[in-house]
C-alpha cells in the first residue's frame, strides 16, 4: 500500500471492491490464461452475487476478461464490447466453501481451446487475491511480477526454478508451493522484485519436471 | 507511510520542511522513484478529479434508479443565489453530490480514500481552487497532505466501511480534505493535523448502512456532509482552535468505535437506513 492507494486509484465506480477489484480479478485471470478469452463461465459468490448487479460487478468482470483497465470508460458497456470481441459468457451464482464474501469462480476457454479455472476474491480497496488455479490452492495479488510454475511433484523442481532466478539476478519476495497429491501435480507461486526476462521463462519451461510456466 | 500524525509533524519540523514535503519524500523513498515521478503521478490524480467533476451528466441515473440528477438540481439552486450556505459552500456541496452520483452511475472517479467517499476531497479542493486561484502545483501539494493523513488513518485504523462504518470512509475523507484545505490557507504541520482531527471527531460513529447494499443511499449525500465538515474543521484550526484530544488518539478512537460497531451497520446493508421499511422495499424492488 502506498499514497496512491490512498488518493487513487482512478477507477470507474461505484465500488472499489465490487467494481475495481472485480475488473482486476477478470484481468488477472485473463493474463493467467495467456490468450484471448473465447468463452467464460462466471459464477459469483456471496456479496458479489447479492449486490453485484447494482455495483456492476458482472460488467466489471467481463471488462477485466477483455483486458480493460479499472478506469476504462467502456466498463459499463462491457457486455456489448464482449459481443463485438466475440467473447461468449454466462453469469450465475455459486456457493463456494470457506470463500471470502466477494469471490468469483471463472472457468475460461481461450481461443486455442486452452482452459483455465480460477477462483479470486476482492479483499478491499480494489486489491485482490487469486485463491485457486485449476483446483490448486494459490494465494497472490498480481501486484508484483509473479511466476506460476506447474510441475510434477518430485524432488529437485524447486531448485531448478530458484537457480534460474538466481542466474537472472532476480530476488524472490514470496514463494508458495502446493500440490494436489503426493507425486501428482504441483504449483509454485513466486512473487519477485524484478521483471523476469522472457529468456529465463523459456529456459524454465525446458527443465525436466516443469510442465507449464505462466508469468504475470 | 507514517504510523502517526505526530511522527509526520516531527519529520516536517525536524527537517524544516512542509507537511506535504515530508509525505512526498517518504513516498519517493518507499517506492524508490524520483521526486518528479511521484509529483506527476499525484498531479494526474488531481487532473482526474477535475475531469470527473467536469464530466458530470445531470441526466444520468444509476442502474438501480436510486440516485442521479440531484447534482443538477443543487447547481440550479446555488446558481439562483438562494443557498443558505452561500455561493462557496453551495458549490462545495454541489461538487460533492455530483461526484457521488457520477460514481454510482459507473463513471470514472478517483477513490479518495474510497469510491464511496470520492466526492469529499475534490469538492473541497476544486471549489477552493476556483475561489482562491491556487495553481495546480499547489493543489497537488495539498493532495499529498490529504494522502499523508489518509495513510496514517489506514495504518492506525481503517478506510473501509465494511471494517469501520462510514466514519472510516467519509470521516477519513473529511479529515484528509480538512488537512488539505488548512494547508492551502497557509497552515503549519500541527494546524493541519488538528484540522484533520477535528473533522474526524465530528463524524465519529457514523455508520455504513447503504440501502440494498449499494453505494448510493445515503452515500451520495454524505459526501456533501463530509466536505462541509472538512471546511468547518479547517476554519476552526486556522482560527487557532486545537483538538482537545491529540490527533492520533482521535484516529485510535475511530478504530475503537469501528471495531465495536455491529456488523449490521458495517456495509452489510442490514441495519440503519437499509433496514427502514422504505429501505427494505427498495431492496425488494431491486431483487425482482
Amino acid at each position: 500500500m502506498n499514497i496512491l492507494d490512498i488518493v487513487g486509484p482512478v477507477m470507474v465506480g461505484p465500488s472499489s471492491s465490487h467494481t475495481a477489484g472485480a475488473v482486476r480479478i477478470g484481468q488477472t485471470a485473463g493474463r493467467l490464461l495467456g490468450e484471448k478469452v473465447a468463452a467464460a463461465d462466471i459464477r459469483l459468490h456471496g456479496s458479489f452475487w447479492a449486490t453485484g448487479k447494482g455495483h456492476g460487478t458482472d460488467r466489471a468482470i467481463v471488462a477485466g476478461l477483455l483486458g480493460f483497465a479499472v478506469d476504462d470508460p467502456r466498463i459499463p458497456n462491457s457486455f456489448q464490447e464482449a459481443q463485438r470481441a466475440g467473447m461468449r459468457f454466462v453469469i450465475g451464482s455459486i456457493t463456494l466453501l470457506n470463500a471470502h464474501p466477494n469471490s468469483v469462480r471463472l472457468q475460461l476457454t481461450g481461443q486455442s481451446g486452452r482452459t483455465l479455472e480460477v477462483i479470486g476474491s476482492s479483499i478491499g480497496g480494489g486489491r485482490i487475491c487469486i485463491n485457486e488455479i485449476d483446483g490448486l490452492t494459490a494465494n497472490f495479488s498480481g501486484e508484483a511480477p509473479t511466476l506460476v510454475v506447474y510441475n510434477q511433484d518430485k524432488p529437485g523442481c524447486i531448485v531448478k526454478v530458484t537457480r534460474q532466478l538466481e542466474q537472472s539476478k532476480i530476488n524472490v519476495a514470496t514463494m508458495q508451493v502446493y500440490r494436489d497429491e503426493r507425486g501428482g501435480h504441483a504449483v509454485m507461486v513466486i512473487e519477485v522484485d524484478q521483471a523476469v526476462p522472457a529468456g529465463c521463462i523459456a529456459q524454465l519451461e525446458r527443465e525436466d519436471g516443469i510442465e507449464k510456466v505462466i508469468y504475470l | 507511510m507514517y504510523r502517526s500524525l505526530e511522527e509526520l509533524c516531527r519529520s516536517a519540523e525536524e527537517n524544516k520542511i512542509s507537511f506535504w514535503e515530508a509525505v512526498a519524500r517518504d513516498d519517493c523513498r518507499e517506492r524508490q522513484i524520483s521526486r518528479q515521478d511521484s509529483f506527476s503521478q499525484m498531479e494526474r490524480m488531481y487532473q482526474a478529479m477535475r475531469e470527473a467533476d467536469e464530466d458530470y451528466d445531470p441526466e444520468l441515473r444509476s442502474r438501480s434508479g436510486l440516485v442521479g440528477t440531484d447534482g443538477g438540481r443543487l447547481q440550479a439552486y446555488v446558481d439562483s443565489g438562494q443557498a443558505i450556505c452561500g455561493d462557496f459552500m453551495g458549490r462545495v456541496m454541489e461538487k460533492a453530490v455530483k461526484m457521488g452520483e457520477s460514481n454510482a452511475c459507473m463513471k470514472r472517479i478517483v477513490a479518495a480514500p474510497t469510491a464511496g467517499a470520492c466526492g469529499v476531497v475534490p469538492a473541497v479542493f476544486l471549489a477552493m481552487q476556483e475561489k482562491y486561484g491556487f495553481s495546480d502545483e499547489k493543489m497537488t501539494e495539498a493532495l499529498y497532505v490529504a494522502a499523508g493523513i489518509g495513510g496514517v488513518i489506514a495504518d492506525r485504523a481503517f478506510l473501509a466501511g465494511a471494517q469501520g462504518g462510514c466514519q472510516a470512509e467519509v470521516g477519513s475523507a473529511s479529515a484528509m480534505a480538512a488537512g488539505g484545505a488548512a494547508y492551502l490557507r497557509g497552515a503549519d504541520a500541527r494546524t493541519i493535523a488538528h484540522a484533520a482531527a477535528m473533522a474526524l471527531k465530528n463524524l465519529l460513529g457514523l455508520v455504513c448502512d447503504p440501502v440494498a447494499g449499494l453505494v448510493e443511499v445515503p452515500c451520495v449525500k454524505r459526501n456533501a456532509a463530509g466536505a462541509v465538515v472538512a471546511l468547518t474543521a479547517a476554519d476552526m484550526a486556522l482560527a487557532g482552535i486545537r483538538s482537545r484530544i491529540p490527533p492520533d488518539q482521535v484516529i485510535d478512537a475511530m478504530r475503537e468505535v469501528g471495531m465495536s460497531m455491529p456488523a449490521c451497520v458495517r456495509e452489510t446493508g442490514e441495519g440503519g437506513l437499509a433496514a427502514t421499511p422504505e429501505g427494505v422495499r427498495c431492496r425488494e424492488c431491486l431483487s425482482e
